[in-house]
């Protein structure tokens, strides 16, 4: 796994500035969605890989006994997931109501207000 | 150990639960909407006073002890923006109850307005990265919808770009977050502070830098510095113009104060690189954002590219790195967020009067007007830096603090960016105020009284007393602002507040 997830992870880095970069409107939502998912899984591996049990304190000790997992990145994972789908979601209303009020989901066409 | 650290945040979240509640009384959350920003101006001045007399202040949320919970720290620098915070959410509030549409404030612009507000009280006030990325989401989802609230073309336009930008830069932070939680195995401030400090610790200094770089470039978007600042002259002259001034007033800073606090604070091993560049790119964010300015002909997005241009000031003081540069930094925050706000309200005004923001149909406004160019006077003259204003002593201290460190090239840049600054300041005096207009329109000449449209005036005339305050209190206001730089300059009181003396 420690080798298969930096590649995933650069895949996905890779395919989502693919898509930002291209001019349809929904193709850039897409990106966007692939970069947090990219982002979540860098969290995952670079906090430690590690095949372990998961972090309860025994009904008999006091205290965790190594080796366990990270309870904390997967929490961070979690927090940034809950907040890229609301954010999404508020994308993917404002995508459809920009295409609404220009008429194309071409973002070349979406130059008046800039200076 | 103080519990009521917790009040700037919440009451903005307060002031919005109500409003949502009163969700089809528009008539009631305008005025509980102001009230709110009232109060948390007066806990803002009591926390100030609070961190000045006793030192910076910590708080452990749900008594987890730190670094294992989520620490609430304020220091000074933190209160005196959470200050500012106050100041503008007054003034906004205020200012929006006449001049933003009732179609917009009956879909929930005050509940918005007070998320807005919560998001970036929270950002200063917060002792741990990953929180300060959960304030930022919540900073920047109630700007998007203030963004596109309304749903003309041109909002929509402006917020694509926005919404797009802002979250590659959320992206970004994420990634460095979870690079620096594998490195560090912590995301508390202070806790990575002593990790870094410590040799026996602290990881090699070229991976710690590698990690600055991605969190300059995160904070570098929502700061808009170069080369990252072209969302923000395509957005932000789109919604009313209240909207606008908030912004621009906060939301630029809270990038500044994340840039100024782990530049401070976590990210010090290798100073010969970080600070040079980020003194270079305050130098190039300076310059374009002025040439920007200089070329527009709408008042809107001219003072956008000045926005642009006067973050580089801050980023200077962060540069050169010593207490007085940080000291001149904080004081030059508060000093141009307050110049700019007002400047953008007093756009609104002018708006109004004449219904256009370009300056080539604008003019005369002196003649009918003279209140309202003297008032414009105040803040560009603040904003270009002439004495005895404000901006003035801003510059004065960053110069000198500049020429003590022997950095004579970010001196000479600042100083010829601040003629253009005045020069551009000059063209909208003369465009708008002063020229005389051959063809103008009797009709479109509205009428503005401060009997009648109060809620358009009080809030300008009250971020110019504000500024005139900071202007002609200089020691006592700088006093402060040096203490802040000092706090800023001996990370070990941070981390003694915050992870206690014992370790």
């Amino acid at each position: 796994m420690e080798i298969v997830l930096p590649v995933v992870i650069g895949s996905l880095y890779a395919m989502a500035i693919y898509m930002l970069l291209r001019r349809s409107l929904v193709k850039l939502l897409i990106g966007l969605g692939l970069l947090s998912h990219a982002s979540n899984l860098l969290i995952f591996t670079a906090a430690g890989l590690t095949r372990s049990k998961a972090p309860v304190i025994p009904l008999a000790a006091d205290q965790l006994r190594p080796p366990h997992a990270d309870p904390l990145p997967q929490a961070l994972i979690l927090t940034a997931i809950v907040i890229s789908f609301g954010v999404t979601a508020f994308a993917l209303a404002l995508a459809y109501r920009a295409y609404r009020s220009v008429n194309t989901d071409d973002l070349d066409q979406m130059k008046t207000t800039d200076a | 150990m103080n519990r009521y650290l917790i009040l700037p945040i919440l009451i903005p979240l307060l002031t919005a639960v109500l409003c949502l509640l009163l969700f089809r009384k528009p008539k009631l959350q305008r005025w509980i909407g102001v009230s709110g920003a009232g109060v948390l101006l007066v806990v803002a001045l009591w926390l100030l006073l609070l961190v000045r007399n006793q030192g910076i202040q910590a708080v452990q949320i749900g008594n987890w002890p730190a670094p294992f919970g989520i620490t609430l720290v304020a220091d000074l620098f933190s209160a005196i923006l959470i200050v500012l915070a106050g100041v503008l959410g007054l003034a906004v509030a205020v200012y929006s109850l006449e001049s933003v549409d009732s179609q917009r404030q009956s879909f929930g612009y005050y509940p918005l307005m007070h998320f807005l507000l919560m998001g970036v009280c929270g950002a200063f006030l917060t002792g741990d990265l990953f929180n300060l990325y959960v304030w930022f989401e919540v900073m920047l989802m109630a700007s998007f919808v203030l963004l596109a609230l309304g749903g003309e073309r041109g909002q929509m336009e402006g917020a694509i770009k926005y919404v797009t930008l802002n979250l590659l830069s959320s992206a970004i932070f994420l990634a460095a977050l979870g690079l620096l939680y594998g490195l560090a195995g912590t995301l508390n401030m202070a806790d990575l502070a002593r990790k870094f400090a410590s040799s026996a610790s602290a990881p090699s200094n070229a991976i710690v830098t590698a990690l600055s770089m991605l969190f300059l470039g995160a904070f570098g978007i929502k700061a808009a510095i170069f080369p990252l600042f072209f969302w923000l002259p395509a957005s932000y002259h789109t919604p009313p113009v209240a909207v606008t001034a908030l912004f621009s007033g906060l939301l630029t800073k809270v990038g500044v104060y994340s840039l100024i606090r782990v530049f401070t604070l976590i990210f010090i091993q290798d100073l010969d690189y970080t600070h040079t560049l980020l003194l270079v790119i305050a130098g190039l964010t300076m310059i374009t954002g002025v040439l920007g300015a200089v070329a527009q002909n709408e008042m809107r997005r001219l003072l956008s590219f000045h926005i642009i241009s006067q973050i580089g000031y801050p980023l200077m003081g962060l540069g050169i790195f010593t207490a007085w540069g940080l000291a001149a930094a904080v004081y030059f925050i508060f000093h141009v967020s307050l110049a700019k706000s007002t400047l953008f309200l007093i756009s609104g005004v002018v708006g109004r009067l004449r219904g256009t923001f370009d300056l080539k149909k604008l003019g005369g406004l002196y003649k009918g007007q003279g209140w309202l160019a003297t008032l414009f006077l105040v803040a560009a003259l603040s904003l270009a830096g002439l004495p005895p204003s404000s901006g003035f002593f801003a510059k004065l201290s960053l110069v000198q603090a500049g020429l003590v460190q022997g950095q004579f090239a970010i001196v000479a840049v600042s100083l010829g960016v601040s003629l253009l600054t005045l020069f551009s300041m000059i063209k909208i005096w003369n465009e708008a105020f002063w020229k005389q207009t051959s063809e103008l329109k009797e009709e479109s000449e509205g009428e503005i009284s401060l009997q009648k449209d109060w809620s358009w005036l009080a809030p300008i005339l009250f971020l110019v007393a504000v500024i005139l305050l900071i202007s002609f209190g200089i020691g006592p206001v700088f006093q402060i602002a040096a203490q802040a730089g000092q706090q800023l300059m001996s990370p070990q009181l941070y981390i003694q507040a915050v992870l206690g003396g014992g370790r």
